[in-house]
């Protein structure tokens, strides 16, 4: 009995989060339309309900009630299967992000493992789409996602390093305590730009859309998939985007502390500050979205591997040599 | 502890469900699926027994890496049309004996250093590991890494390095005759050089030099 009691408590938890996830990244979609109408000059969504605000509703009806097309030649289990993989790696993500002092659903020792392994798989659903498909601009799209991601993965994992450097524990909270002092953004700021370019490229945000560069391959790996297989992928791929945004807040923009430690902001509970790093972490995503040019596929390749990870490395060296020197190293 | 003990079994029951679907598959495709989930089981039961960094770390370089490089060339081979017929076909049956033969070898090699090795006497005592509750166990990890094998280890980190350069050298190669950006002369091209305005004469043209 006790055990069901336990058992019950946490699927409340999960519960609890993962419904305002899911319907966060219904509204961030239309956040991300309007936004990207808004620099255009164009309305963007709003009709459906207050400012539109009901346009993302709207759609998942729509894709709900359409018919789901499994295309003959298709290898049909991992057809099936790939949207799954994006939808479940993007939601479980969300389990060691902290909302708050305590307020996490898994306060594991190894989190950013954990979420930097999480993301890493995020390439298989992109793949096992674009293969199971047996066409070739889903399957053009899957190789060039899976050569972009892992490529990004790798400066990414050092911008970590960076961040590991400073704070002394794998542990999210332990992050966020840490920049108590002063948020990383200050001291790493060029880690912080490179980071943030990095998570662009891999959540296949534009300008590094290449995947399902709609010019060139159609919807890339998406091109076979119709009605609610689509709109989880699409889900998945929102998901991932808030989680880098979540991701980018807790490293470098101090996570659930206030800005300013003093009376009036001290109230405000700490995850109204996340939400709002979040928010405005996502409002860039989609600003640079309105604003750069699609990259070209060496381009992508080249800023990855011959300046974001030789930058990055430089930065590891030097943060380690200036925490050694002033013997600012964390203790264990 | 039922509930860590059930988690357990069925987490080796993929493992090992998913090694033998590796092999007998007749997708190569599949196969490389069914290896990342034999990863990727495998990797939670090293969580389980709480070395949750080496967990992570499995997930991270074989599961995000490695075997995304497996799909990528079983993909590109596009080997999965092919199917495993030539265990059954008549013409190819010499290959099975010597199958037996390399299998028996390494499973006999396997015997011998299995069977050799010399193991703590408390080995089956899961109480007696020295995992402790107050440091964690990547910071115990690094703590041993760093200090009493730091020579093995560099000298690992090095290995890795030359293999890597050797395999850059032999794959790359120059080719002639192929166009490159180059970014500098692009960004430092200047109207001087990039632009000549010519008197064109009426009726007879100039001639550009390439």
């Amino acid at each position: 009995m006790e055990y069901l009691n336990t058992i019950f408590q946490e699927i409340y938890k999960i519960l609890f989060l993962l419904v305002p996830v899911l319907v966060s990244v219904a509204m961030i979609v239309w956040l991300d339309r309007r936004v990207w109408a808004f620099v255009q000059k164009r309305q963007g969504p709003n009709v459906v309900g207050p400012f539109g605000l009901l346009q993302s509703l709207a759609d998942a009806l729509k894709y709900i009630f359409k018919e789901i097309i499994i295309p003959a030649s298709s290898n049909k289990v991992i057809f099936i299967l790939a949207p799954i993989v994006t939808m479940t790696l993007a939601l479980i993500a969300w389990a060691v992000i902290p909302f708050g002092e305590n307020q996490v659903l898994a306060n594991i020792n190894v989190g950013i493992l954990y979420i930097f392994a999480v993301s890493s798989l995020g390439v298989y659903g992109i793949i096992m789409g674009g293969w199971a498909s047996n066409s070739k601009y889903p399957f053009l799209g899957a190789i060039r996602s899976a050569a972009q991601m892992v490529s990004y993965e790798v400066s990414i994992g050092i911008i970590i390093i960076n961040v590991l450097l400073c704070v002394g524990s794998l542990n999210l909270s332990d992050i966020v305590v840490a920049q108590q002092e002063m948020w990383f953004v200050i001291p790493l700021f060029p880690m912080f730009v490179i980071f943030f370019i990095s998570s662009l490229a891999e959540t296949n945000r534009p300008p590094f859309d290449l995947p399902e560069a709609e010019a060139e391959l159609v919807a890339g790996y998406q091109t076979e998939y119709s009605g609610m297989m689509y709109a989880m992928f699409w889900l998945g791929e929102y998901a991932n985007i808030l989680l880098m945004c979540a991701l980018g807040s807790i490293l470098f923009l101090g996570g659930w502390l206030s800005p300013i430690d003093l009376y009036p902001f001290n109230l405000i509970p700490g995850a109204i500050w996340l939400i709002f790093k979040i928010l405005l972490l996502f409002i860039l995503f989609a600003l640079v979205k309105a604003v750069v040019p699609r990259y070209r596929y060496d381009q992508l390749m080249r800023l990855g591997w011959k300046i974001f990870l030789p930058i990055s490395l430089i930065y590891v060296v030097l943060t380690a040599s200036y925490l050694f020197y002033f013997n600012l190293l964390p203790t264990v | 502890m039922i509930a860590h003990a059930i988690f357990f079994y069925v987490f080796s029951l993929i493992a090992i469900v998913s090694a033998i679907m590796v092999t007998v598959s007749k997708n190569t495709v599949h196969s490389v699926f069914f290896l990342i989930l034999d990863f990727i089981s495998i990797s939670c039961l090293f969580i389980m027994v709480g070395a949750e960094f080496l967990g992570m770390i499995m997930l991270i370089v074989y599961v995000g890496a490695v075997a995304v490089l497996f799909l990528f060339v079983v993909m590109m081979l596009n080997v999965a049309q092919q199917t495993n017929q030539w265990l059954l076909s008549q013409d190819s049956s010499g290959h099975i004996p010597i199958g037996l033969i390399i299998s028996a070898l390494i499973f006999f090699e396997l015997i011998i250093v299995i069977g050799g090795w010399k193991y703590k006497p408390d080995i089956f005592i899961s109480n007696n590991l020295s995992i402790s509750n107050e440091i964690s166990n990547t910071h115990s990890l690094g703590q041993i890494l760093y200090t009493d094998y730091i020579h093995i280890f560099q000298i690992s980190g090095m290995i890795l390095l030359i293999a890597m350069i050797g395999a850059i050298v032999l794959t790359f190669r120059q080719r002639e005759g192929v166009k490159k950006q180059s970014y500098i002369k692009q960004i430092s091209r200047e109207r001087s050089e990039g632009v000549e305005v010519l008197e064109v004469p009426s009726n007879k043209g100039v001639k550009i030099n390439d």
